[in-house]
């Protein structure tokens, strides 16, 4: 393994870079998908309902699925259905618990901001949104830790990432790369476990810190 | 406005059939399945699929269940926090590292699929029956005990039923991520529906891909769908009325 060090860089940083990309283009969906289903709360079963029915599909299963339709555009194989898939399976965490966050928001909070004068947007923007942050990155780091896995399964439709390791040592019956596949791959979610609940940390408001260590 | 939008969801509905029924004859899967000699091996590798599913499944939920239950006896209890760390560790773990590491050390075949796919299940199972029996109002053990219950019938009459409905939610998470591993459980040498999906992909053949993937998603939607009912049945209806 150490041989390779320049290899395992660069599939590690392909792994992170195809999470990165897919969290990236799924947090713009989900974010304010969730927060227009607490509005329009007759569509908000529906959009749980939908986004569950897309993460129960086998991630292997979906790819097949996907690769006759990219097929057409000739992106069939590689990072493209790669990327989508991920992006498909993170909407569930990250609508859900969006959703749940600003639900959660106490009325009283936001009746004193109305109170103030704030208009909707206003109430959203300062009030809503810091106070569910935290629980909304807790949906992300759910989904960041899953799309990990998931984008090792990747590999076998050619969009690189550690998973290579794990697939060509299979293939080639060689211990040594199947263990260090395996072992990058958990150590890698472990790490982004770790920095996403710093993150968590970081961000949920001071007002709030000093509530639970009230509520204790 | 509300019949418009179920008449245009039906028109969706129809219209998603008849272009996977098109997409279908297209790919060629309709023939591949009319072929005397591939639908008996789909239907094996179904079997061989619903195999490993169902064995791994029974393991994990008993052994699951048990320990959950025995980290909430008082006695236990102070290790519940460490388990609970070790149990959300090893879930981010992906999957398939966990089948790798099990071949590495098991070797090919059914077996080593059915380890691992036993001990990745047993997780959430372990940790939703941990959490719902934590979760359990303290005042009615108590009123439980007041009634003069000895510890297993409170267990039983008590504290299990009221966690019925969060160890379901663990079953269930557990028997879907196990179906979708058990596809995978292919690359070391386990067969089920994942045989046709990798063989499709890596000869591109659309029909075999399909009529691995479609099954596969199928069954865990029947799963999901039957773990829902599952919980219709077990959970008591005054608890799911206070929903």
């Amino acid at each position: 393994m150490l041989d390779n060090s320049a290899q395992v860089f660069f599939l590690s940083w392909e792994h992170i870079w195809i999470v990165g990309l897919s969290l990236l283009i799924a947090t713009p969906i989900g974010v304010p998908l969730g927060i227009l289903i607490t509005r329009h709360e007759q569509f908000a079963s529906r959009v749980l309902g939908g986004a569950n029915i897309l993460m129960t599909v086998p991630s292997i299963a979906l790819f097949g699925l996907m690769l006759p339709i990219l097929s057409v555009f000739d992106m069939g194989l590689g990072k493209v259905p790669a990327v989508i898939a991920l992006v498909l399976y993170s909407q569930l965490p990250i609508i859900r618990n969006t959703y749940t966050a600003i639900r959660n928001v106490p009325p009283s909070l936001v009746d004193a901001a109305r109170g103030m004068g704030m208009d909707k947007w206003k109430r959203l923007r300062e009030v809503e949104i810091p106070l569910a942050t935290p629980v909304i990155i807790a949906g992300l780091r759910t989904a960041a830790v899953m799309n990990i896995g998931i984008a090792a399964i990747a590999a076998y439709i050619g969009s690189g990432g550690l998973g290579v390791y794990i697939q060509q040592g299979i293939e080639r019956v060689y211990p040594e790369m199947i263990l260090s596949g395996a072992i990058l791959v958990s150590i890698l979610a472990v790490i982004v476990d770790g920095a996403m609940a710093a993150l968590e940390k970081a961000v949920t408001p001071e007002g709030i810190k000093v509530q639970r260590r009230l509520m204790r | 406005m509300n019949r418009l939008l179920g008449k245009l969801n039906r028109l969706i509905i129809a219209s998603i059939i008849l272009i996977a029924g098109v997409t279908a004859e297209r790919t060629g899967l309709i023939e591949y399945l009319s072929d005397p000699y591939e639908y008996p091996v789909l239907f094996e590798l179904f079997l061989q699929h619903l195999y490993i599913v169902t064995v791994s499944m029974t393991f994990a939920t008993i052994i699951g269940i048990v320990a959950g239950i025995i980290l909430t006896r008082q006695r236990f209890r102070r290790y519940a926090g460490v388990c609970m760390y070790i149990i959300g560790l090893g879930q981010t773990i992906p999957s398939l590292a966990v089948l790798a590491l099990a071949m590495s050390f098991l070797g090919i075949g059914t077996r080593p699929a059915i380890f691992a796919l036993t001990i990745y299940s047993i997780l959430p199972i372990a940790r939703n029956t941990l959490a719902g029996i934590t979760a359990v109002p303290a005042s009615l053990i108590d009123a439980g005990r007041g009634m003069g219950m000895p510890p297993l019938r409170i267990l039983m009459e008590v504290e299990i039923p009221n966690a019925m409905q969060v160890i379901l939610t663990g079953f269930r998470v557990a028997l879907i991520i196990n179906i979708g591993t058990a596809a995978l459980s292919y690359v070391i040498g386990a067969g089920g529906l994942g045989d046709l999906i990798f063989t499709g992909i890596s000869l591109m053949q659309t029909e075999k891909l399909l009529a691995g993937a479609i099954p596969v998603t199928l069954l865990a939607l029947t799963a999901d769908f039957l773990s829902e009912l599952l919980g219709l049945l077990l959970v008591s209806k005054g608890l799911r009325l206070s929903d």
